[in-house]
Formats: C-alpha cells, sequence, structure tokens
C-alpha cells in the first residue's frame, strides 16, 4: 500500500506533534500544520525526516476559510491529495461565564470548532472522490462532561462531537471513517498553564493517577486513522486514564 | 460543445464516478428513483460536472435537476454562457 497522506493541524506543538510523529512512523506521510510556530513546525520536521521518513510543514490559521484552502492547495502540491486529516488545532481561553468576554468565546469557538468544519469540508471532496478517507478529531472530556471555566472551549468540544457524529453519517458508505478522540487531562502547555494546585486536585481523580501523554493519545488517533478501523466510526474514543467513566 | 457531445460525456461520468450500469442510463432516467443514486451522489455528480465542463451550477439551480437530461440541460446552458 502506498504512504497514506495525512494532515495533522496545529501540529508544531503538544499532542498535535505527537499524533504528526506517530502517523509518522506508522509510514504516513505527514503535512504539519501550524499557524505562528514555524520553527516548532520545521522540528517536527526534521525529527520525522531523520528517522527516515516523509514530513512538510504548512503555515495556516486553520480558522480562516480563505486560508484552509490554500493550505490544503500546498498540502495536494507537495504530497497529493490529504486521505487522513486530524483536527486537533485548539486554544483555550478560560473564564467564569460572567466575567468570559465575547472576545474569548468568539476566539475558541473559531479555532476550535470553525477549523473542523472548514478542513473537513475541504478534505471531504478528494476522499469522496478516492471511496477511502479518514478523519479523526480531537474533542475533550470537557466536551462530555463540561468543565467550569471553559463554557467556550467546552462547547466547541461538544461541537465537534456532534459533527464528528452527523459526518460519519454522511460519508460512511463512501469508505470514509469519522471519529473523534476524547483526551483529559494531558501532559502539554495547554495544561502546564494550570497551577500546581489545580493539577493537586485534579490527579486524585483519574483512577490511572497521573496525567496523560501527548503520545498516550496520538496511539488511539493512529488506531482510528488505520485501515484496522474500517468499521469503526461516529465514536468518540475517550482517553483520559480513567478521569470520566 | 454539442449536446450529444455532452450526454456521452455525462454517461462516462456517471459510470465511472458514480459506478452506474451503463445500460440504465436514459435521458429521462431519475437519479434518485431510477439509478438510486443516493443525494451525496448527486453532489458528487455535481461536483464531477463543474471540473469536467469548467462550469459553475448554483444550489438552487442544482436543487431542481432530477433527471439525466436535466443535468445535461444545465451544463449547455452554462457552456452556452
Amino acid at each position: 500500500m502506498a504512504a497514506r497522506v495525512a494532515l495533522v493541524t496545529g501540529g508544531s506543538r503538544g499532542i498535535g506533534r505527537a499524533v504528526a510523529e506517530r502517523l509518522a512512523a506508522d509510514g504516513c506521510r505527514v503535512a504539519v500544520n501550524f499557524h505562528t510556530r514555524s520553527d516548532a513546525a520545521d522540528e517536527v520536521v526534521a525529527g520525522i525526516r531523520s528517522r527516515g521518513g516523509e514530513a512538510f510543514a504548512v503555515g495556516g490559521d486553520v480558522g480562516d476559510g480563505g486560508a484552509v484552502t490554500a493550505m490544503f492547495a500546498a498540502v495536494e502540491a507537495a504530497l497529493g491529495p490529504v486521505e487522513i486529516l486530524v483536527n486537533n488545532a485548539g486554544i483555550t481561553a478560560d473564564d467564569l461565564l460572567l466575567r468570559m468576554k465575547p472576545e474569548a468565546w468568539e476566539a475558541v469557538i473559531r479555532t476550535n470548532l470553525d477549523s473542523v468544519y472548514h478542513c473537513t469540508r475541504t478534505a471531504l471532496r478528494a476522499m469522496v472522490k478516492s471511496r477511502w478517507g479518514r478523519v479523526v478529531n480531537v474533542a475533550s472530556v470537557a466536551g462530555i462532561s463540561g468543565n467550569a471555566g471553559q463554557a467556550n472551549y467546552a462547547a466547541a468540544k461538544a461541537g465537534v462531537i456532534g459533527f464528528t457524529r452527523s459526518i460519519a453519517k454522511e460519508v460512511g458508505s463512501r469508505g470514509i471513517t469519522v471519529n473523534a478522540v476524547a483526551p483529559g487531562f494531558v501532559e502539554t502547555d495547554m495544561t502546564d498553564a494550570l497551577g500546581t494546585s489545580v493539577r493537586d486536585v485534579v490527579v486524585p481523580s483519574i483512577a490511572v493517577g497521573r496525567f496523560g501523554t501527548p503520545q498516550e493519545i496520538a496511539a488511539a488517533v493512529g488506531y482510528l486513522a488505520s485501515d484496522d478501523a474500517a468499521y469503526v466510526t461516529g465514536q468518540v474514543l475517550v482517553v483520559d486514564g480513567g478521569l470520566s467513566f | 460543445m454539442d449536446r450529444a457531445t455532452v450526454e456521452a460525456k455525462m454517461t462516462d461520468l456517471l459510470v465511472d464516478e458514480l459506478g452506474l450500469d451503463r445500460d440504465k442510463i436514459k435521458m429521462s432516467a431519475k437519479f434518485e428513483e431510477d439509478l438510486e443514486v443516493d443525494s451525496l451522489g448527486v453532489v458528487e455528480l455535481l461536483m464531477a460536472l463543474e471540473d469536467t465542463f469548467g462550469v459553475a451550477i448554483p444550489d438552487e439551480e442544482a436543487e431542481a435537476i432530477a433527471t439525466v437530461g436535466q443535468a445535461v440541460d444545465v451544463v449547455m446552458q452554462k457552456l452556452a454562457g
């Protein structure tokens, strides 16, 4: 089988970086999207290449439809049509709702949810034509259970889950699966921003007793992106160390 | 491009892109009822028509297309400019 072409949005850091590295290790040719951190994306690409893989860094604000169109054109020119799309790019702008500014609401919805619309819609055209595709959306347990201080983030992630299930129904007959992974607390820059007091409160409620690693999330994404997962679609795979069951 | 050419290309697209049986394709055939093309299949066909003929088919005109012949009509209109 020819090496699949994968695009990972927000692939320069955290979970996205681990997903890009995992898919490359699984034999994919990987486009690593970044928004602001081109140096970090270049580092991910260099690492993949040093291990004999094929990768390519592509900039673009995934909340902007025009930028997404340009990004897909660049990936297609460099690697070919996208066969595996991982919608990972995300931000937080936490606050209690009574204090949440409209800008904090809009920015989080735009980057975490609008991006999934723009990228999936663009990617599906080639996937439908080729009768094969994988879309894996990185959601969050916050989108299932809710989280005080994260109404914007939780709403966006719940939106991603509803989107996942709807598109799974639309394109299932064309050999395309659409799934989500819902991580709990994972060791990334995003959770580093949490103070040690938050961490001390959270860890005892995690059955496994620790935060997860980005590689543990990437393993779930790698499975859903594989041929082995052809009969799994519309699912939300919770990878949270037993935080939420 | 004359109508016969558009009809021939349309038939090829339906066979190649949607996997339809060439013998069943008639200009009077309805996509959903006679050819069992689902709603996504109709969208796929429209995308293929746009790519093949270099025309743009607006959503409101696309919704009115029920038969193969009507799809040919729309393409002919667009090609005539």
